[in-house]
C-alpha cells in the first residue's frame, strides 16, 4: 500500500516536473486559478490559444512538446473554449507507435470527439489495428477509445476484433470488451444481435469483474423482452446468493486472493437485483425463487455504509416489482421505517422514494411513516421536498386531494423554476380532475393552477373548466348550478383586477363572464361589459382574448334584448366594437359585425340566435334533410337520378362515424362527470383487541401499540367510536423529533391516559404540578410533542387518515369546554381508566412476576419495556434512591405524609376540576402506585437492564467510528470530514 | 447509466469533466452553468441529490471539490454516491492524500484514472486495488513494454533478414 503511494506521488511528482509539463504550462494553470473573473479567465485562455494554434503548427515538434500541447488544448477545451483547431493534432497522436504518446492522444480524442464526428473516420484504422496489439495496454486504450468513438457505421470495422477480446487473457481487456459489445448494443442492437449468446457466456467468466460488467448488456436486454431470459432466473439468483455470502466459488479467486472483490460484490449485488425486479415483474413463478435470497440480504443488510443502503434500496424496489410476498413486503416496511428515521437526507430520500414504490403494493404502509413523511414536506431542502410530493401524488385519495393539491399549488407559486412548475402544475390539474370532491372546489383549484401557472397549462384543461361551468351538475341540480356559475363569476370578477393574468386563464373569465355575468341578476350588463372592456383594453395584442371578450359582450347584450331591456352600449365598449370592426384580423371583424347586427334585431328573433345558457344544449342537425323529402319525391318522379351516399360511391370510410368517434374519445379524456368515489371506511387495523376485564363500553384497544400510544387510546375513548383509532396518529413509525424521547410506554399508562386526553388537558396540568418533580420531567420531556402534534396531526389526518370527518371530529373534540362535558361521559371515562390500569396489571402479571423485593399488596408492577431511550434509563438511575424510599413508604402502609398530601392534593385538583366527578379511589390509586412501583422496578433493575440498552444504543455509533477511524489509517485521510491535510495547499 | 462527470471547485471553477452522452460544446458550457449555480449554492446537510430536467444529478463535496454525477431517473443514487466516494478514494491513494492542487495540474492523469473507473457510462471497476495496479502498469510499463515490443521486432526483423 505504502509503495503504491509513493509510486504514485513519485509519478504524479515526476510528471509535474518531468517529462510532461513546461513551466509554461505551469504558469498558465496558475494564472487562470488566480484568475479573479470569468472575463479573466477568458482573456487568458485565448491568448493561450491564440498560443497553441501559432505553436501547433511548426515543423518538427518534439514528440514530448506535442504532447504537452495536446494536454493544452484539452484544458482549454474543459474550460468550455473551443480547441477544434487542433483536434486533428490528437488524432495523428494516436498514429504514434509510442505508447505514451498514443496514450494521450487517445485520451484527447475521447474527450474531443462525439461519435459522429468527421475526423472519426481516421481514427478507424488505427483502432483496429491497436486492437490487435500484443500489449494489453494498447488495447486498453483502444477499447475506451472504441466506447466513446465507434458510431453504427463503424462498428462493422471493429466488431470482429472486439469480439475475439472476449477470451482475451487480462480480465482488464475482456472487460472493457463486454462493456465496448454493450456500447454498441446501445447504438444499434441489430449489430450485435448474434452476439447475444456471448454475454450469457460471459456471465460464467471466472473474473467477477467481467460478470458483473456483463449484468449491464444484460440488464438491458432484458428490460427489453424479459420472456426469453426466464431461464436465467435460477443462476441469478444463485450468483446473487454467493455474492452476498461472500462466497464467489472457486474459480472467482483472483490470484489465490480469496473474495478480494468485496466492493465488486456490492455492485453487482445491485445490479442482480435490478435484473431481478425485472424478470419477477408479475412472474409469479419466477419471483418464488428470489423470495429467500432476498429476505436473507434485507436481514443481513448493512445500514451504516452508503453501498449497504444502497443494497437495500434496490432491495426494496425488487420486492415491489416481483410478486408480492407479504414477509419481504414486512420486511421492506422495516427498512423503509429506517430510511425514513435516519438523520440522513440521503437516506430519508430514499425512504420516500421506495414508499412510493411500495405503496403501489400495499397502501397501508403509509400510515406508520405519516410524520415523517410530513417532515420531509416541510422540509427546507427542495430535492426532498418534491420527492414527496411525488409520493403523495401516488398516494392521493378523493379523501386527501384537497389537503394535497393545496400543498401542491402552495408548493407551485413559491417556484420559479418553469421546468418543475410546469410539472407539477399539470399533476395539480390531473388530480383535481380526477378526484375533486365538489365542482365549486374545482374551480377554485383551476383558478389558483391558472393564475400562477399561466400559459404552462395545457389548453384542454381550460376547456375543461368551461365545460364543467357550463354542464353544472346536470339536470337536477339547477338551484346548484346557479349558484356554483355565480360563485364562479364573483371569483373572476374579484380576480381580474389582478395585473398580468395568463391569456389562457382570462379566455376562460371571458367566457364565463359572457354567458353568466348577468345570469343571476347580481350585476348589471352594463358593469359586466364594462369589465370586459377593461380586459380587452389591458390585453391589447392578444387576439384570442379579443375575441373571446367580443363573443362574451355579444351573449351579454343579445340576453338583455331577449329579456326586453334597453341596451345602451358604454361608450368605451362601442369604441371597442368600432376598433375591431377595423381589426386585421377576419375572425375579430367579423365577431364584431355579428355583434352589430344582433344589436339591430327584435327580441324574438335574438331570443332564437342567442338562448340563454345554452351553451352545452346540443344543437340538433337534420342529418336525413327530413324536410325535404317531398322535393326529392318530386324530382325522382320527374326521373332524376336517386342520391347515392359519397362514402358508397368512392368506398370510402363514413366520416361521420370518424366524427362520433372521435368525439367519444374525447369525452373519456375529459373530465369525469359521474359521481365521484366515496371516501372508503378505514381498513380495520390489524392489531387484536385486548380482551377487557370489566368495562364493556371500551372499544377494542390495540395491543401492541397500548403501551406507546396511550393517547391514541384516549382519543378513541373519548370519540368512543369503533374503527377510528384507524384515522389517528401513529407516532411510533417516527423518529423521535422533539428532542427527549417521550413516552416511558407502560409508566405512563395512566397517568397518560387522562393527561393525554385533550378533555382532560388542565387537569393533567394539575397533577403534573402536585406529583413529584420526576413525574413533573417527565412531562416535561412530553410536553413539547403534545404542543406541536395537533397541526401536524391535522395534516396528517388529513393526508392519510381517509376522510375529513375525523379532522373535524378531532378539532370539536378539543374545542369542547370542559364545563360542557356531561357527567355521565366523565365517569365513563374515568372508569375506562380504571379499566386500562387493570389491563395494564394483567397483562403485566402474566408477562412477568412482581419483584420479590418489592412487597406491593397491589402489585401493579409494570415491566419496563426494553424501549431504546436513554433518557429514561438515566432518570431510571439517578431516581433509585427517591423511588426507593417513597416505595418503602408505600409498602408498609406506614401513611406516608408526603404521599398521602400528593394524592390528596391529586384527587382534589381533580374534584375541583369538574363537579360530581367521583373518583374510584382505587383506580386513583393504582394510580399512583403503580407510577411508584415503576420507578421502583426500574431502579433495582436498573443497573442490570441499564447497561445492555445503552450499549445496544451506543453499538452502532461505537462501532461507525471504529470503522472510520481503521479507514482513516488505511488511506491516511478521510474525504468524508474536513480533514485539514486534504486540499489543504489548494489555490484560493 | 452516468451521462457525465463534472468536478467543481467551490468557486464554480471545472477541475474535469467527462461526458458520456454526446453535447455540443454549447450545451456543455450551459449544462456546467445551471449546475455550478444549483450544486454549489446548496446548504450543507442537504440531500446529495438532485432533480435535474429528468435527470439526476448526485454531488458531494470533498474539501473545496464538487464531484457531480448525472445520471438517470431509474439509477440508483447512493450506489452513484459510492462511486464517486470510490474515486476520490483512488485518486487519494494514487496522489497520496489528493489535494486540488494535484488535480489541478494532473487533470490528464485524472482522466487516466477515470477511464479505467468507468467505462461508457458504467461502472467497470469496483475494486481499487486492480485501478491502481492498472494505472501503475500504464504509467510504469509502458517504457518496458515499449522496449518488448521494440526488442520483438527486431528480433522478426532480424529472423525475416
Amino acid at each position: 500500500m505504502e509503495q503504491l503511494k509513493t509510486i504514485g506521488r513519485e509519478l504524479a511528482m515526476g510528471s509535474q516536473g518531468g517529462f510532461g509539463q513546461s513551466k509554461e504550462f505551469l504558469e498558465l494553470v496558475k494564472s487562470i486559478g488566480e484568475a479573479r473573473s470569468k472575463a479573466e479567465e477568458d482573456r487568458i485562455v485565448l491568448r493561450e490559444i491564440e498560443t497553441l494554434k501559432r505553436r501547433i503548427v511548426e515543423p518538427d515538434i518534439a514528440k514530448r512538446k506535442m504532447k504537452e500541447y495536446i494536454i493544452r488544448l484539452l484544458y482549454v477545451e474543459m474550460l468550455g473554449h473551443d480547441a477544434s483547431f487542433g483536434y486533428i493534432h490528437a488524432v495523428k497522436m494516436t498514429h504514434d507507435d509510442n505508447l505514451l504518446s498514443k496514450r494521450t492522444g487517445y485520451l484527447a480524442v475521447t474527450l474531443f470527439l462525439n461519435d459522429d464526428h468527421d475526423l472519426i473516420i481516421l481514427i478507424v484504422n488505427t483502432i483496429q489495428k491497436d486492437l490487435k496489439s500484443d500489449n494489453y495496454l494498447v488495447v486498453c486504450a483502444a477499447l475506451n477509445a472504441v466506447c466513446r468513438l465507434i458510431n453504427e457505421e463503424t462498428i462493422p470495422a471493429v466488431l470482429p476484433s472486439v469480439v475475439d477480446l472476449l477470451a482475451h487473457p487480462k480480465d482488464a481487456v475482456r472487460k472493457k470488451a463486454v462493456m465496448a459489445l454493450h456500447r454498441f448494443h446501445h447504438k444499434s442492437p441489430y449489430s450485435v444481435s448474434h452476439l447475444i449468446d456471448n454475454f450469457r457466456r460471459k456471465l460464467c467468466d471466472n473474473d467477477p469483474g467481467v460478470m458483473g460488467a456483463t449484468l449491464c448488456p444484460l440488464f438491458d436486454l432484458i428490460a427489453v423482452d424479459p420472456t426469453s431470459y426466464k431461464d436465467l432466473v435460477v443462476s441469478f439468483v444463485s450468483i446473487l446468493k454467493q455474492v452476498a455470502e461472500h462466497r464467489l466459488p472457486k474459480s472467482y479467486d483472483y490470484h489465490q486472493m480469496p473474495a478480494p472483490f468485496i466492493q465488486t460484490d456490492k455492485e453487482s449485488q445491485i445490479k442482480l437485483l435490478k435484473i431481478l425486479a425485472v424478470l419477477g415483474s408479475g412472474d409469479k413463478q419466477a419471483s418464488e425463487h428470489m423470495y429467500t435470497v432476498i429476505g436473507e440480504i434485507i436481514r443481513k443488510g448493512d445500514s451504516s455504509s452508503n453501498i449497504g443502503n444502497a443494497i437495500l434500496y434496490e432491495c426494496i424496489c425488487c420486492v415491489s416489482s416481483i410478486y408480492p410476498n407479504v414477509k419481504l413486503l414486512e420486511a421492506a416496511a422495516d427498512v423503509i421505517a429506517r430510511f425514513l428515521k435516519s438523520d440522513s437526507h440521503n437516506l430519508k430520500y430514499m425512504g420516500i422514494d421506495a414508499l412510493g414504490r411500495l405503496i403501489k403494493i400495499s397502501p397501508h404502509v403509509a400510515e406508520q411513516h405519516q410524520l415523517a413523511v410530513i417532515d420531509c414536506l416541510e422540509d427546507p431542502d427542495d430535492t426532498l421536498k418534491r420527492k414527496t410530493f411525488e409520493l403523495l401524488y401516488k398516494m392521493t385519495k378523493s379523501s386527501n386531494v384537497e389537503v394535497i393539491v393545496d400543498r401542491m399549488i402552495d408548493y407551485m407559486i413559491s417556484i420559479s423554476d418553469d421546468h418543475y412548475k410546469t410539472y407539477i402544475a399539470s399533476r395539480c390539474v390531473e388530480l383535481a380532475e380526477q378526484f375533486a370532491p365538489s365542482n365549486h372546489w374545482f374551480i377554485q383549484t383551476m383558478n389558483k393552477v391558472f393564475e400562477h401557472a399561466g400559459d404552462l397549462v395545457n389548453i384542454k384543461v381550460a376547456h375543461n373548466l368551461m365545460r364543467l361551468i357550463g354542464e353544472g351538475f346536470g339536470e337536477d341540480a339547477a338551484a346548484a348550478d346557479s349558484q356554483l356559475r355565480s360563485s364562479a363569476v364573483e371569483s373572476y370578477l374579484h380576480i381580474i383586477g389582478e395585473p398580468k393574468l395568463p391569456s389562457m386563464f382570462l379566455q376562460v373569465i371571458c367566457w364565463v363572464l359572457g354567458e353568466y355575468g348577468t345570469a343571476d341578476g347580481k350585476y348589471s350588463a352594463s358593469y359586466i361589459t364594462g369589465k370586459l372592456c377593461d380586459i380587452a383594453e389591458a390585453y391589447s395584442n392578444d387576439e384570442t382574448v379579443k375575441a373571446y371578450a367580443i363573443s362574451a359582450l355579444t351573449k351579454i347584450y343579445a340576453f338583455e334584448i331577449a329579456a326586453g331591456r334597453k341596451v345602451d352600449m358604454l361608450p368605451e365598449c362601442q369604441s371597442f366594437v368600432e376598433e375591431l370592426l377595423a381589426s386585421h384580423s377576419t375572425d375579430l371583424q367579423q365577431r364584431a359585425y355579428e355583434l352589430q347586427a344582433l344589436i339591430g334585431l327584435d327580441a324574438r328573433a335574438v331570443e332564437t340566435i342567442m338562448p340563454q345558457d345554452a351553451s352545452c344544449e346540443d344543437i340538433e342537425v337534420d342529418k336525413n334533410l327530413a324536410f325535404l323529402h317531398g322535393y326529392v319525391q318530386q324530382s325522382l318522379e320527374r326521373g332524376a337520378l336517386p342520391y347515392i351516399p359519397e362514402d358508397e360511391r368512392t368506398g370510402m370510410v363514413n366520416v361521420s362515424n370518424f366524427r362520433s368517434q372521435d368525439q367519444h374519445e374525447s369525452a373519456q379524456h375529459g373530465l369525469r362527470f359521474e359521481a365521484y368515489e366515496v371516501p372508503k371506511p378505514p381498513i380495520p387495523s390489524k392489531v387484536a383487541p385486548v380482551s377487557l376485564s370489566s368495562s364493556t363500553d371500551l372499544v377494542p384497544v390495540p395491543e401492541t401499540l397500548y403501551s406507546r400510544e396511550t393517547h391514541q387510546i384516549s382519543s378513541v375513548r373519548s370519540s368512543s367510536e369503533a374503527g377510528s383509532s384507524e384515522l389517528k396518529l401513529k407516532l411510533d413509525g417516527v423518529q423521535k423529533k422533539w428532542g427527549k424521547p417521550t413516552y416511558s410506554s407502560s409508566t405512563s399508562s395512566s397517568t397518560n391516559s387522562t393527561s393525554q386526553n385533550p378533555v382532560n388537558g388542565v387537569t393533567q396540568m394539575d397533577v403534573a404540578a402536585a406529583v413529584n418533580s420526576r413525574v413533573r420531567d417527565n412531562y416535561d420531556t412530553r410536553e413539547p410533542r403534545v404542543e406541536i402534534s395537533p397541526e401536524k396531526q391535522k395534516l396528517a389526518a388529513s393526508l392519510f387518515g381517509g376522510s375529513t370527518k375525523t379532522e373535524k371530529r378531532s378539532s370539536t373534540s378539543n374545542k369542547v369546554p370542559r364545563a360542557s362535558v356531561s357527567a355521565p361521559d366523565r365517569s365513563q371515562e374515568s372508569k375506562a381508566a380504571v379499566a386500562l390500569n387493570e389491563v395494564a396489571r394483567e397483562k403485566t402479571n402474566q408477562s412477568s412476576p412482581p419483584p420479590d423485593l418489592l412487597d406491593l399488596d397491589e402489585s401493579t408492577v409494570t415491566v419496563v419495556p426494553a424501549s431504546v431511550d436513554p433518557f429514561k434509563q438515566l432518570e431510571g438511575l439517578l431516581d433509585t434512591s427517591i423511588s426507593s424510599t417513597t416505595n418503602h413508604n408505600s409498602s408498609g402502609e406506614s401513611n406516608a405524609p408526603d404521599i398521602m398530601t400528593l394524592y390528596a392534593e391529586t384527587s382534589a385538583s381533580r374534584e375541583s376540576g369538574s363537579d360530581g366527578y367521583s373518583i374510584p379511589v382505587i383506580g386513583d390509586n393504582v394510580n399512583l402506585l403503580s407510577e411508584l412501583s415503576i420507578a421502583a422496578v426500574r431502579g433495582t433493575t436498573g443497573e442490570t437492564t441499564v447497561t445492555p440498552l445503552s450499549q445496544s444504543v451506543k453499538g452502532p455509533n461505537a462501532k461507525d467510528s471504529l470503522q472510520r477511524d481503521a479507514k482513516v489509517r488505511q488511506m491516511g485521510v478521510t474525504p468524508t470530514s474536513q480533514n485539514p491535510n486534504l486540499f489543504s495547499d489548494l489555490l484560493g | 447509466m452516468i451521462n457525465f462527470v463534472l468536478l467543481i471547485s467551490r468557486q464554480g471553477k471545472v477541475r474535469l469533466t467527462k461526458w458520456y452522452s454526446p453535447y455540443s460544446q454549447k450545451e456543455r458550457n450551459k449544462v456546467i452553468r445551471e449546475l455550478s449555480g444549483v450544486v454549489l449554492t446548496r446548504a450543507p446537510k442537504l440531500c446529495n441529490f438532485v432533480e435535474w430536467r429528468g435527470h439526476k444529478v448526485v454531488y458531494k463535496r470533498y474539501a473545496s471539490l464538487y464531484f457531480c454525477m448525472c445520471i438517470d431517473e431509474d439509477d440508483n443514487e447512493l450506489e452513484v454516491l459510492e462511486i464517486i466516494h470510490h474515486f476520490v478514494e483512488i485518486l487519494d491513494r494514487y496522489f497520496g492524500s489528493v489535494c486540488e492542487l494535484d488535480l489541478i495540474f494532473n487533470f490528464h492523469k485524472a482522466y487516466y484514472i477515470l477511464d479505467e473507473l468507468l467505462i461508457a457510462g458504467e461502472l467497470q471497476e469496483s475494486s481499487k486495488k486492480t485501478v491502481a495496479r492498472l494505472i501503475a502498469a500504464q504509467d510504469s510499463l509502458v517504457e518496458t513494454a515499449k522496449e518488448e515490443a521494440s526488442s520483438l521486432s527486431n528480433i522478426i526483423a532480424q529472423a525475416t533478414k
